[in-house]
């Protein structure tokens, strides 16, 4: 229990600094920190092999991207001021936000949920590769083809158009 | 009423969705608008896993493989996000997204 | 937490007294403590071991590193420190330790404290699954090759810290191009290894050197760079791992022609050592690595040798694969950005992509044998050729043959 305690504040604190600060850096690190508090909930639950997928894909590679679209898009025309409709619209994200937790942990506290009391029996990585692959080979193969094409969509969307030669040398 | 660990982690999750959403609603940079969306999805996966570890049947990997796929998609969903990111950055030198309103009638 | 039984169970093989002393030392001093501490002693023995043995190596590392490099060079190296410069690591941990340690004002001082702290971590970290003997791993996990590479991803966030949190022009290049490197590299990192899950049907450490057991025709070991797609997957593993490990000549983060010392610009001191700790620390994990993958782990080359305790194996295997590191450290020159990123993208990748094709077939056709038996080590070895030649053509295509007009 104090294990999930950990985890909790590991996770939700700096997802919440990360969302309040203005340097975008500091934001992803952070977050990055906060997807590794995940991954711990996952080892914390016994799902070890998702714990490290999620290190290897959050910490490893998202991160990378999500870093490298920050250095790529530096904003220097947006540091000085503070825009005047952001004070509004931050509020109006904290109210919705503030509604939305309100549902849902009266919604969670009010509904009564059976005790875990038997632990979970580990599910070996042997386990999962079966089950992958006999009954949901279909969605795996999905995956896969999602995952080609998400990459070759990222290349052409990212790739600067050669063609087109006098908007790159603005 | 007695909270049990199911219900902390459900706690947990919807406390990490809701910081996802307000930073979804409120940031104005495309890019933490993203990280955000990437929160809330991450919660949703926390979900998964508090019901799979506490559900009526552990034994079966069931919801360790919907997460397993949910990560995948995630990944293509950040990819294509952030090249999104750069293209929209490459027209309009800014990634607000309140900059971001050519196609507005 | 369910690995723990485990570390206890394993000191209980029939081998000899010289293979079992480590085991049987933990378990004797963790013997002194009350049961709810015990696993908690025998960790923290596994942690000390490991960090003393491996500062150790480290140390001696630099001065092996700067002595061959002398060789390699035609100049004596460091000697004037003690007989032969045996004494140099230590002369320069007092040098590192006492001198100032400089902070750039404009730096962000939380992050720049943090860069080498963070990378020293998860390149120790990395240890936790390496089999250094028999029975001799500190963590048994299930899935301990995924946890290997999940701790190693993160050592590039380090870099990435260092060089942005230094407010340097040449820094922040420099972090750019740990993340380009590390975005192309991890890819044919990752495909090296996964014909070896294929074959093996495990990810885990023991498991696997388990499958490389036994030798063919009594005296070739089984181990998995003696078949073609094992060899072709190691090839792959070695580039890969040097450019992970940011050695030359993938070193173009810390390239000092071209950014003064990259993303190390900014540090001093006990700082700068931790930051080559680490490098090092990387290097010798990814070497273990490739010998539990590839070269049958702690197991020995040849029968009769089987006497020699196994972490004296991997010690021996581990020094041979370092060596090749300052070799080649030593002989090739510094790649430029743009061929780093071809050569990972046009190459390493397609060829560890058809490698997984040559594994699969290896992995069918297991059951041929006499005449068949030579046909299946063609096909293979064609089906890793070909590719290879072509490859390496498509991508030499408009640099090579080069004409020296000067030369």
């Amino acid at each position: 229990m104090t294990g999930l305690l950990i985890i909790a504040l590991v996770t939700l604190v700096p997802a919440a600094v990360a969302m309040a600060l203005r340097n975008v850096i500091h934001s992803a690190l952070l977050l990055i920190l906060s997807w590794a508090g995940i991954a711990a909930f996952y080892f914390w639950a016994g799902a070890e092999f998702l714990a490290f997928s999620q290190v290897l894909v959050y910490v490893g590679a998202i991160s990378m991207v999500v870093l490298f679209a920050v250095l790529l898009t530096r904003h220097t025309r947006t540091d000085g001021g503070v825009a005047p409709d952001t004070l509004g619209r931050a509020l109006a994200g904290l109210l919705i936000g503030g509604a939305v937790l309100g549902v849902l942990f009266g919604a969670v506290l009010s509904t009564p949920l059976p005790i875990g009391s038997k632990p979970a029996a580990a599910v070996t990585v042997h386990g999962l590769g079966v089950e992958l692959m006999e009954r949901h080979t279909i969605a795996l193969l999905v995956v896969g083809v999602l995952l080609t094409v998400a990459l070759l969509g990222a290349v052409v969307l990212a790739a600067s158009d050669s063609r087109s030669g006098p908007e790159d040398a603005r | 009423m007695i909270l049990t660990p199911l219900h902390l982690c459900l706690l947990l999750s919807s406390a990490l969705f809701c910081i996802g959403l307000i930073g979804a609603l409120s940031r104005s940079s495309s890019i933490l608008v993203l990280l955000g969306v990437e929160l809330m999805l991450n919660a949703a996966n926390l979900n998964f896993i508090a019901f799979w570890r506490y559900g009526p049947n552990p034994a079966a990997g069931t919801g360790v493989l919907f997460v397993l796929f949910s990560i995948a998609v995630a990944a293509a969903e950040a990819a294509v996000g952030l090249a999104l990111v750069i293209a929209i950055y490459r027209h309009q030198r800014s990634i607000r997204l309140q900059d971001a309103r050519r196609l507005k009638g | 937490m369910n690995a723990m039984p485990g570390i206890f169970a394993a000191a209980t093989g029939a081998d000899s007294l010289l293979e079992r002393w480590p085991i049987l030392f933990r378990d004797t001093v963790a013997g002194f403590f009350p049961a709810p501490l015990q696993w908690l002693v025998g960790s923290l023995i596994s942690i000390l071991a490991i960090v003393a043995i491996f500062g150790g190596v480290f140390a001696a590392l630099t001065l092996l590193e700067r002595k061959m490099l002398g060789r390699v060079q035609n100049r004596p190296g460091p000697n004037r420190t003690g007989p032969f410069g045996l004494l140099q690591p230590i002369a320069d941990g007092i040098k590192m330790l006492t001198k100032e340690d400089i902070v750039p004002r404009s730096a962000d001082h939380l992050l720049h404290f943090l860069a080498p702290v963070a990378l020293l971590a998860f390149s120790i970290l990395t240890f936790a699954v390496i089999p250094f003997g028999r029975n001799l791993v500190p963590l048994e996990l299930d899935a301990a090759v995924l946890y290997f590479f999940a701790a190693g991803a993160a050592t590039e966030l380090a870099i990435f810290m260092a060089g942005w949190a230094s407010r340097n022009k040449f820094s922040l290049l420099a972090a750019m191009r740990a993340l380009a490197q590390l975005i192309s590299y991890e890819l044919p990192l990752l495909l090296s290894f996964v014909p070896i899950i294929m074959l093996a049907g495990t990810l885990s450490m023991t498991g696997i050197i388990d499958q490389q057991a036994g030798w063919n025709f009594g005296f070739i070991p089984k181990w998995y760079i003696f078949t073609p797609w094992g060899f072709a997957a190691f090839a792959i593993f070695l580039v890969a791992a040097l450019a992970e490990s940011n050695r030359s000549p993938f070193d173009l983060p810390e390239a000092e022609s071209e950014l003064i010392a990259g993303h190390l610009t900014e540090y001093s001191g006990f700082k700068y050592a931790l930051f080559f700790m680490a490098e090092y620390f990387g290097m010798i994990a990814l070497s273990g690595m490739a010998i539990t993958l590839f070269l049958g782990g702690w197991r020995a080359p040849l029968p009769f040798l089987e006497f020699i305790p196994s972490y004296l194996w991997f010690g021996a295997k581990l020094l041979g694969l370092l060596l090749l590191f300052i070799w080649i450290r030593g002989t090739f020159p510094r790649l430029r950005m743009d061929q780093l990123t071809r050569l990972a993208w046009k190459f390493l990748v397609p060829l560890a992509l058809f490698n997984l094709g040559t594994a699969a077939f290896w992995s069918l056709t297991s059951g041929w044998s006499g005449p068949l038996q030579l046909a299946r080590w063609g096909v293979a070895i064609a089906l890793v050729v070909v590719p290879f030649v072509l490859l390496g053509r498509g991508l030499s295509r408009g640099v090579a043959p080069r004409t020296y007009r000067f030369a």
